[in-house]
């Protein structure tokens, strides 16, 4: 039996950060990975209720309040940081890895806030920290991919504060709990959460931002941005039902945007937008089956997504920075290791039966379907098969075989290699004993994953979008697009949503972008010259016209009070 | 003891005073110095103890020389000046400090003494205004202290600051006018001067013409001192041409103190029901307000001068103060009186930021500061906490400031308002940006010798103000307690 945890776990991260830039070598390494570590013993000696309370204004913050659900959170987000720091310790940058202790500990920070001015704190944190991580990569197309990275979460950031100021006007409490989109207010926190878990029309900082970072990096960023905004939503909006189309809309968009991609870690980092939307839905229908599959469902996604980038991150590494898929192929020869974590990741993500993706995803499913929600469970098996497509065959299959693209890579160092081992291991062993997760879900799971029915339906699934993608391979290569005419029972469903989709975002988002840029131009234009050093607001003035000012200003009072 | 206690509102004013003309009989800037921080310091204890004893013994009527009000001068402290009376003196102590070693090189060599001496004297000025009970007695003070701002000014060394000087002075000079017209006009009304008498008086006479006009021209005589846009005009390059230390304790104080007296002739001698009943103040502060925000960042945006640029973001979050006054509730009260408090602190910690970077490259361009956030990473830290503070972040002074005000804003259902706040927030960001983008992100200039961090003596002040903007957004008791109870007196409103 531990004690009690009286302060933020997050603490001993930040304390971390704080600590390794004086640290090298091998203390380095010992720190770096002890941090982690605490933190997750931290984690599980929070008691249930409020832990600390700290007074700010006339408020009380409840900066750790703790529950079920903020600990299954903060448990992956620490076991992430772990394995993240493992999979980091050949990292040059001195830079990224503080950055990513402090936004991990936002994260962790986030889970345990029990209230909406402590929970902001640590949001923006993490967005700040986060940009930190991307700037550790040097060089200008990462720093104007974080540019707008943090734009974006400011923007976010400043929705949110906004509803947060209005739901404290509206209720006179900071108390973070369920909350009902029946105000602008609480709209507006829905919108901030929104923009942080990638959800449409602020899908794009993702895919845009993640791939620009380091070969650690992105492993980092995949895991704590999104996840938070899954948590908070799981913890604010469980069953606000306009999260069932957004969410529909994100794991399409993210299929097809994967689909058509070519850089293998923005593949993976559509698939990011794609998973989340499964979660997104799943807390959009709101049963206790349903939002333990969305909080299951984020457990499992952060440990393969990361399992996932850590291969493409090891192929990055090795081959010095080749990131294209048409560049890269065949490395199985030389890299079987890498190449089997990739492929471990590549079923897990995919739900193949014996793999944690479907001991958790599956509970979403099955939860539209006990809803009777028919559409929403037939969007779901359709985007199954997509999310095998482009993350399950595609992403290993132009990585690691394909043709030989004549790439002789070595394997990644030990500890790289040990991180990926783990994970691999957790893909693996959750799916075949789910019982430790469901154990520590939030609500009590009566659920069983391994019926013949489920199995047999997703093996069919699998196996017949696998067929496809090998028949259709020589189209892909030609013009790295794919028409899924072929498809059984739901084809329909999947080519509209995929067209519309396809020409709402790709063709539609151009044209806006484009537009959207010479506006700016021309705004930007218009108010330097008003406001610039010589325009009419911002120059010296002649005293004379100063005077004249205070004179017609006084005289309009005067007439305004008469 | 007591004896002193019991005289300390007028030792107060009294104390700087006498040491201005002492700084002047030094001669010797050494000596100057410590007269004008010995004055300083005093000043600031005596503001602590008189905020001590309003907060927990209610307000203070002091009988200047033994004459009772309303025949004599009363000094009249409560919360809402002693609050105001902290934040002067202690900026100027701690912007005393760190004069001592950039007023040497930025303004003529065997001035130093009169530099010290007009310091004090415009110190003297701002606790003065702040301090009395007596209408009059403000303008004189608010003479006292601006004379002495334009010969601060004047002092920048550069060709400009005798033009921004000028300036100022047929600004300043006007609005003392003004002020001076509506003050007479209400003495003819009432026959007297002590605010506590007029507050009581002018509720009779609320439909003459005399104390409309009386109304209007303190109003926008204020708003002249308070660099109310359209009426900033001569603020930019007060700011920007005048030495850094000036700059940075005119920036946090002079106009915070203008619009501190805006609080008390509005709510208390007027009455909210007067100034914002009867008649639509409402709108003529709210518009300017709003505009000035918008106009303010936007211009700062754009600057190249890094002050003239901090110049302009006074000016927007001056937008911010008088858009609470504007509010007319006692919360919009409380968010005014708590972000002339905090702006202070920013302005104050940002200005000596960029003193000390200054005093090490002589310019305060921006395309001559690229690279230097390596170079000054103490320096830095104070301008990114500034900076951040200016912007609302949490954890910083600022986010208090926009969590009253936009609290306030709802209060009255102005929800757009909200909005409005949010967007120049924004604006804020990019200028903020700007600066540590150059600072840290650009390589430096090609051909510049690498600087050293300033030296201790400022970047301990510098420090210390940049802390306390940090301090100040987590241990916020002092001026919530402070603003709640003053904001209270204030809104009691004629009589009260």
């Amino acid at each position: 039996m531990i004690e009690a945890v009286h302060f933020p776990p997050a603490l001993i991260l930040f304390a971390g950060a704080f600590l390794l830039p004086f640290l090298h070598g091998t203390p380095r390494h010992v720190v770096a990975l002890a941090a982690p570590l605490l933190t997750l013993w931290a984690v599980w000696g929070v008691p249930d209720g409020v832990a600390l309370s700290v007074p700010f204004l006339e408020y009380q913050l409840q900066v750790v309040e703790g529950d079920r659900l903020s600990r299954l959170f903060a448990t992956i987000f620490s076991i992430m940081a772990f394995t993240g720091t493992l999979f980091s310790l050949r990292q040059g940058s001195r830079l990224e890895l503080p950055a990513a202790f402090v936004y991990a500990g936002g994260a962790v920070g986030v889970t345990f806030a029990g209230d909406l001015i402590s929970m902001f704190i640590f949001w923006e944190l993490m967005a700040v920290a986060s940009t930190a991580v991307i700037w550790a990569n040097g060089g200008q197309t990462a720093y104007r991919a974080s540019m707008r990275y943090i734009l974006m979460h400011l923007f976010g950031g400043v929705v949110l504060m906004a509803g947060i100021l209005g739901v404290v006007a509206q209720t006179g409490s900071i108390e973070f709990g369920a909350m009902r989109t029946d105000s602008l207010a609480t709209w507006l926190i829905l919108i901030g959460f929104l923009v942080n878990a990638g959800a449409p029309p602020f899908s794009a900082w993702l895919p845009d931002a993640y791939p620009e970072a380091s070969w650690s990096g992105t492993v980092f960023l995949s895991a704590f941005t999104t996840k938070t905004a899954v948590y908070v939503l799981l913890r604010g909006f469980p069953g606000a039902e306009v999260l069932i189309p957004i969410g529909s809309y994100m794991i399409f968009y993210g299929i097809i945007y994967a689909l058509l991609e070519n850089d293998m870690r923005r593949i993976l980092s559509y698939s990011i937008i794609n998973q989340v939307g499964f979660m997104v839905v799943g807390i959009g229908i709101g049963t206790e089956l349903t939002l333990n599959g969305a909080a299951a469902h984020a457990f499992t996604h952060i440990i393969y997504k990361a399992l996932l980038l850590m291969s493409a991150g090891s192929v990055l590494l090795m081959s010095g920075g080749v990131r294209r898929c048409t560049d890269l192929g065949g490395l199985f020869k030389t890299m079987p290791y890498t190449a089997t974590m990739g492929i471990i990741g590549a079923l897990a993500i995919s739900s193949f039966p014996f793999t944690s993706g479907f001991i958790s995803k599956s509970m979403i499913a099955q939860g539209a379907a006990d809803q009777h929600m028919f559409w929403v469970w037939m969007g779901l098996a359709a985007a199954s098969a997509g999310v095998f497509l482009h993350a399950g065959i595609k992403y290993p299959w132009y990585v690691f075989f394909q043709k030989d693209s004549g790439l002789r890579l070595k394997e990644p160092p030990l500890s790289m290699k040990l991180s990926m081992g783990l994970f691999a291991f957790l893909c693996i062993g959750l799916g075949l004993n789910p019982e430790p997760l469901y154990a520590i879900l939030p609500y009590p799971v009566d659920y069983v994953p391994y019926t013949t029915g489920h199995v047999v339906t997703m093996l069919q699934l699998l196996l017949f979008s696998g067929l496809a993608f090998f028949i259709m391979l020589p189209y892909m290569k030609r013009t790295l697009t794919i028409t899924l005419d072929f498809d059984w029972l739901y084809r329909k469903l999947f080519k509209l949503a995929a067209r519309d989709a396809a020409d709402r975002t790709a063709a539609a988002h151009t044209a806006a972008f484009e537009d959207a840029d010479k506006r700016l131009a021309q705004l930007i234009n218009r108010i330097f010259r008003a406001h610039g050093p010589h325009g009419i607001l911002a120059r010296t003035w002649p005293t004379g016209s100063m005077v004249l000012w205070a004179a017609a200003l006084l005289a309009l009072s005067l007439v305004v009070y008469y | 003891m007591n004896t002193l206690l019991a005289h300390l509102p007028a030792l107060q004013v009294v104390v700087p005073m006498v040491a201005a003309p002492l700084c002047l009989l030094a001669g010797r800037a050494g000596l100057a110095w410590i007269i004008a921080f010995l004055a300083a310091a005093f000043a600031t204890v005596a503001a602590a103890l008189l905020a001590y004893q309003t907060l927990h013994h209610g307000p203070i009527s002091y009988a200047m020389g033994g004459w009772a009000p309303p025949w004599g001068i009363e000094y009249a402290v409560d919360t809402a000046n002693a609050f105001i009376l902290l934040l002067v003196a202690a900026i100027a102590c701690v912007v005393l400090v760190f004069c001592r070693t950039s007023i040497p090189k930025e303004i003529r060599a065997g001035r130093e003494h009169l530099f010290y001496c007009m310091y004090t004297l415009c110190l003297t000025g701002l606790l003065g205004i702040a301090i009395t009970g007596d209408a009059f007695n403000v303008f004189v003070f608010l003479e006292i202290s601006s004379l002495s701002s334009y010969a601060l000014i004047a002092m920048g060394g550069r060709r400009k600051s005798l033009t921004a000087a000028f300036q100022y002075l047929i600004m300043g000079t006007i609005g003392a006018t003004f002020f001076l017209i509506g003050v007479g006009l209400l003495y003819m009304m009432t026959g007297t001067l002590n605010m506590a008498d007029l507050s009581a008086r002018i509720p009779e006479l609320q439909d003459s013409r005399p104390v409309l006009a009386a109304f209007a021209f303190i109003t926008v005589g204020l708003a002249l001192k308070a660099a109310l846009f359209p009426l900033h005009l001569w603020l930019p390059n007060a700011y920007a041409y005048a030495p850094s230390g000036v700059s940075a304790f005119m920036a946090a104080t002079a106009t915070k103190v203008s619009l501190y007296v805006l609080l008390r002739f509005t709510f208390t001698i007027f009455g909210s029901e007067f100034a914002f009943g009867n008649l639509p103040l409402l709108w003529v502060l709210l518009v300017p307000a709003v505009l000035a925000m918008f106009a303010g960042s936007f211009s700062a945006i754009f600057q190249t001068d890094i002050k003239r640029m901090l110049a302009y973001s006074s000016v927007a979050q001056i937008g911010y103060i008088t858009l609470a006054i504007a509010l007319a509730n006692p919360a919009g009260v409380q968010a005014a009186m708590i972000h002339i408090f905090n702006h202070g602190l920013m302005k104050a910690a940002l200005f000596c930021a960029m003193g000390c970077i200054f005093y090490r490259i002589g310019s305060t361009r921006i395309d001559q500061m690229a690279g230097l956030g390596r170079q000054m990473p103490w320096t830095f830290a104070a301008i990114v906490t500034g900076g951040l503070s200016l912007l609302g972040v949490p954890l910083t002074a600022g986010y208090i400031s926009k969590w009253y005000l936009v609290q306030a804003a709802l209060q009255t259902d102005l929800w757009w308002l909200v909005i409005l706040i949010a967007l120049s927030s924004m604006l804020a960001l990019v200028y903020v940006w700007r600066l540590v983008e150059a600072l840290y992100f650009q390589e430096p200039v090609p051909g510049r010798e690498a600087v050293r961090e300033a030296p201790l003596s400022m970047l301990l002040p510098t420090l210390l103000l940049a802390g306390a903007n940090i301090y100040f957004g987590l241990d916020t008791r002092l001026p919530v307690a402070m603003t709640e109870n003053a904001a209270l007196l204030l809104f009691q409103g004629p009589g009260g």
